[in-house]
C-alpha cells in the first residue's frame, strides 16, 4: 500500500497542528461557532444527533492491520469502544469529545491517517472496488489512479470551495463492485485498440433526492489525461454549479439541467486549454506509484486446495461461509474473504474494538496485514491462501465475526439512521435487525441466493436505497416513522434506479414486506441460477407490487 | 410545554436547561416551561453560547406519556435516551446505570 514520504508526514502533522490551535482558539473564544464550524467540518467533525462525529478518512478502501490497531486504540481510549464503517469506504467515530479531536488526530497521523476532506464542499474520499489488486476479472489494480487522485486533490486550493461536495469512484474490472455509475466522477478502467490504459469516465451520477445514473462523458480517456480531464470537469462545475440552491448545487444537477453534451461539450473545450499543461500524467511517476501497490509475493499453488476442499465436505458452517463469503482470486490457490460486518441482530457495519484487534490479529496470521473496507459495510481480506481458509474461518468464528452471508438478504447496507444522523427522518438500523433476524436461517439465505437489502433513514440516500434490489427508504408521516419500499435497483454495470413499489408501511410491517418480496421472487423464478434482479428484469415491479399490495389491504 | 436543549461545547454531550439556569446531562431535571418562559430560556441560551458554554441551542416540545413528562418528537425521544439499537444501546445503557 501506499507509504507516506516526508512530505505526506509533514503535510499531515502540521494540519494536526493547525487544527489543535483552531480547537484551543474555539475554547477560549476566540473563534465563534460559526467561525468555527467551517474549520472542523474540514477536518471531519460534525455536531451530530448526540455528540461530535469525527469521519477518518480511508482512502479507497485501502487499511493495513497497523492501522487498525489505531483505530481500535481511539476506539477505546477516546469513544465508547467501537466505530462504524460506512458506505464511503470511512470509518466514523460517534462520541468524540471536542478538546480531545487534535490527539486523536495526531494518533491517525501517527499511523499514515487523517481526516482531511472527509466533509465539506471539497473532493472527498476517492473510493475503489474492494477487491482492487486480487480480482480475476481487473485490467489493473485502480488504486494507484485513486491515490494520484487523492494527492491532486489534497487541499487543492481552487477546488476547496466547490458548489456541493464531490465524489470520485474508480474500479479497474469488469464488474463494477465501485458504484462508479453513482458518483459524480466515476472511473472504469479499459484498455484501446493498442492494449493502452485508460479509462471510460461517467459524470453526474448520484443518488439523494435527485437520483441518476451517471452519463458517459468520455469512452476512452488515456491514462496520462486522468488529471488534465478530471480537472476540467471540476473546472466546468465550479463554474456553472449551482451555489442559490444546496439540492440543486451537485454536478448530477448542473448536467440535468444545462443538458448533457453541453456539458461535455464544455468539458472537453477546457481540457483541450490545459491537457498539455503540468497535469500530463508522466509514465515514471505512475510506476512510480503504482509499484507501492504491488502484490504480495504470491506462492506458485493448485487452483484447488485438497485442504479447503476436505473442510468444506466435513463441515456445513465452513462451507455456507466459503460459499457466500470467499471470492476468487487472480492468483491460482488464493481467494478475496468478506468479514461480515452484520452478524444476526447488529449494527451494520459497527467493529467494537476488541473486534477490530482480532481483525488485525487474523489479517497478519493469513493475510499479509492487508484490509479493505468496502461501501458494503464489510471488512475483506484481499489476499488470503486458500489452504488458509479453514484455519481463518475458525479464528473468525472464536471472534464472533463468522457470519457467512456477504451478498445476501441479512448482508445489508445501511445508514446510521435516526439513531444518530441529524438529518434523518426516521431509524435505519432496527429496520435492517428485524430483517437480519427474520432471515437469519444461514440455509434459507443461501436458497434465496444474492439479494441487496438498502436501508436510508432519510431522502439524503446514504444506504443507497435507490439502488438496491430492495430499496428502504425511512420517511416522517404525521410524526411517526415510515417506510417506503423500491425494487429494482443496481449500483453495478447495468446501472438502474430502483422502482416505487407502493404507499409503504410502518415499522413493524417492513420485515413482513421484505417477506412477502422474497417470497414473490421464490415464487416466479424459473431456478436457483435466476436471481432476484434477473427475475426483476424478467417480470418487472407488477408481481412484486400486487403482492404487497394486497398485504397493506389486509392489515 | 417545552424544555430548552443544546449540545455542551467541549464534549458535545446532549444537556437540558434547569431550573436555575444550569445544563445538566437529565431530562428529569430539565425545566418544564410555556412558552413565554421558552423564549426567555432561549435568550438565555444564547448568552450561554456566547460564553462557550453550550451550542445550538432549541426547544422542544414535551408531552405527558404514561404519567411521566417525554419530548413529543421521536428524534428528541431518541435524542433523551440515546440510540435505540445494538452494541451502541447496551454501551449507553450501562453508562446511564454507571452515571
Amino acid at each position: 500500500m501506499y507509504v507516506y514520504d516526508d512530505f505526506d508526514h509533514q503535510f499531515v502533522r502540521a494540519r494536526v497542528a493547525q487544527f489543535r490551535d483552531q480547537v484551543a482558539r474555539r475554547l477560549s473564544g476566540e473563534l465563534t461557532e460559526e467561525e468555527f464550524r467551517p474549520l472542523r467540518l474540514q477536518n471531519g467533525v460534525y455536531l451530530q444527533l448526540h455528540s461530535y462525529m469525527l469521519r477518518v478518512a480511508i482512502p479507497y478502501g485501502t487499511l493495513s492491520s497497523r492501522q487498525l490497531r489505531k483505530l481500535a486504540v481511539i476506539a477505546r481510549k477516546y469513544d465508547k469502544g467501537y466505530g462504524h464503517f460506512t458506505t464511503r469506504q470511512n470509518i466514523q467515530f460517534n462520541w468524540p469529545a471536542l478538546k480531545d479531536l487534535p490527539d486523536i488526530l495526531e494518533e491517525l497521523a501517527e499511523v499514515e491517517m487523517h481526516a482531511i476532506q472527509t466533509s465539506g464542499n471539497c473532493i472527498r474520499n476517492v473510493t475503489a472496488d474492494h477487491f482492487a489488486g486480487a480480482a480475476p476479472d481487473e485490467i489493473a489494480d485502480p488504486r494507484p489512479y485513486a491515490e494520484i487522485l487523492r494527492q491532486w486533490s489534497s487541499l487543492h486550493p481552487e477546488f476547496s470551495h466547490l458548489p456541493r461536495k464531490f465524489k470520485i469512484a474508480i474500479t479497474g474490472a469488469t464488474t463494477d463492485r465501485a458504484a462508479v455509475r453513482f458518483h459524480d466522477v466515476g472511473f472504469t478502467m479499459k484498455k484501446n485498440d493498442a492494449g493502452e490504459i485508460g479509462f471510460a469516465v461517467h459524470a453526474g451520477g448520484g443518488l439523494g433526492r435527485s437520483p441518476f445514473v451517471g452519463f458517459e462523458l468520455r469512452d476512452f480517456l488515456p491514462e496520462a489525461d486522468l488529471l488534465g480531464y478530471t480537472e476540467a470537469i471540476l473546472r466546468v462545475y465550479n463554474l456553472y454549479g449551482r451555489r442559490d440552491n444546496k439540492y440543486k448545487a451537485r454536478i448530477k444537477i448542473l448536467l440535468h439541467e444545462v443538458g448533457r453534451e453541453t456539458i461535455r461539450d464544455e468539458v472537453e473545450a477546457e481540457f483541450a486549454q490545459i491537457r498539455d499543461t503540468a497535469l500530463k500524467l508522466p509514465k515514471a511517476d505512475v510506476a512510480r506509484i503504482a509499484a507501492q501497490f504491488a502484490p504480495p509475493a504470491f506462492e506458485a499453488l493448485p487452483e484447488v486446495s485438497a485442504i479447503e476442499t476436505a473442510a468444506r465436505a466435513k463441515d456445513p458452517a465452513f462451507d455456507r461461509w466459503v460459499a457466500a463469503n470467499v471470492a476468487p482470486h487472480k492468483a491460482a490457490g488464493y481467494a478475496s474473504v468478506t468479514l461480515s460486518l452484520k452478524p444476526v441482530g447488529g449494527v451494520p457495519g459497527d467493529a467494537t474494538a476488541d473486534e477490530m484487534e482480532a481483525i488485525a490479529d487474523l489479517a497478519d496470521a493469513h493475510a499479509f496485514g492487508s484490509l479493505r473496507i468496502s461501501h458494503r459495510q464489510n471488512v475483506v481480506f484481499p489476499h488470503v491462501k486458500r489452504d488458509d481458509l479453514p484455519a481463518l474461518f475458525e479464528g473468525l468464528v472464536a471472534a464472533g465475526l463468522a457470519t457467512a452471508n456477504a451478498g445476501l438478504v441479512t448482508d445489508t447496507i445501511t445508514c446510521p439512521g435516526l439513531d444518530f444522523c441529524a438529518l434523518a427522518n426516521a431509524r435505519s438500523i432496527p429496520i435492517a435487525q428485524a430483517i437480519s433476524q427474520r432471515f437469519a436461517d444461514p440455509v434459507r439465505q443461501a436458497e434465496i441466493g444474492p439479494l441487496d437489502v438498502k436501508i436510508s433513514g432519510c431522502i439524503n440516500a446514504c444506504g443507497h436505497h435507490h439502488v438496491g434490489a430492495i430499496g428502504i427508504l425511512g420517511v416522517d408521516r404525521k410524526g411517526r416513522e415510515f417506510y417506503q419500499i423500491t425494487l429494482g435497483g443496481d449500483a453495478g454495470v447495468d446501472a438502474r434506479l430502483s422502482d416505487s413499489a407502493g404507499p409503504g408501511f410502518w415499522p413493524d410491517e417492513v420485515p413482513g414486506a421484505v417477506e412477502i418480496i422474497v417470497a414473490t421472487y421464490l415464487a416466479l423464478r424459473t431456478s436457483r441460477a435466476e436471481t432476484f434482479l434477473d427475475a426483476y428484469a424478467r417480470v418487472g415491479l407488477a408481481p412484486f407490487k400486487a403482492a404487497l399490495a394486497s398485504e397493506e389491504k389486509a392489515a | 410545554m417545552q424544555i430548552v436543549t443544546a449540545n455542551r461545547l467541549i464534549d458535545g454531550r446532549v444537556v437540558f436547561r434547569d431550573a436555575d439556569g444550569r445544563w445538566v446531562e437529565s431530562f428529569a431535571a430539565a425545566a418544564v416551561l410555556d412558552a413565554a418562559a421558552a423564549t426567555a430560556a432561549l435568550e438565555a441560551a444564547g448568552r450561554d453560547v456566547a460564553v462557550r458554554l453550550i451550542v445550538e441551542p432549541y426547544a422542544v416540545d414535551v408531552i405527558s406519556e404514561d404519567g411521566r413528562l417525554a419530548p413529543k418528537a421521536m428524534r428528541e425521544k431518541i435524542r433523551v435516551s440515546g440510540p435505540t439499537s445494538g452494541s451502541e444501546a447496551a454501551a449507553h445503557a450501562a453508562l446511564s446505570r454507571a452515571a
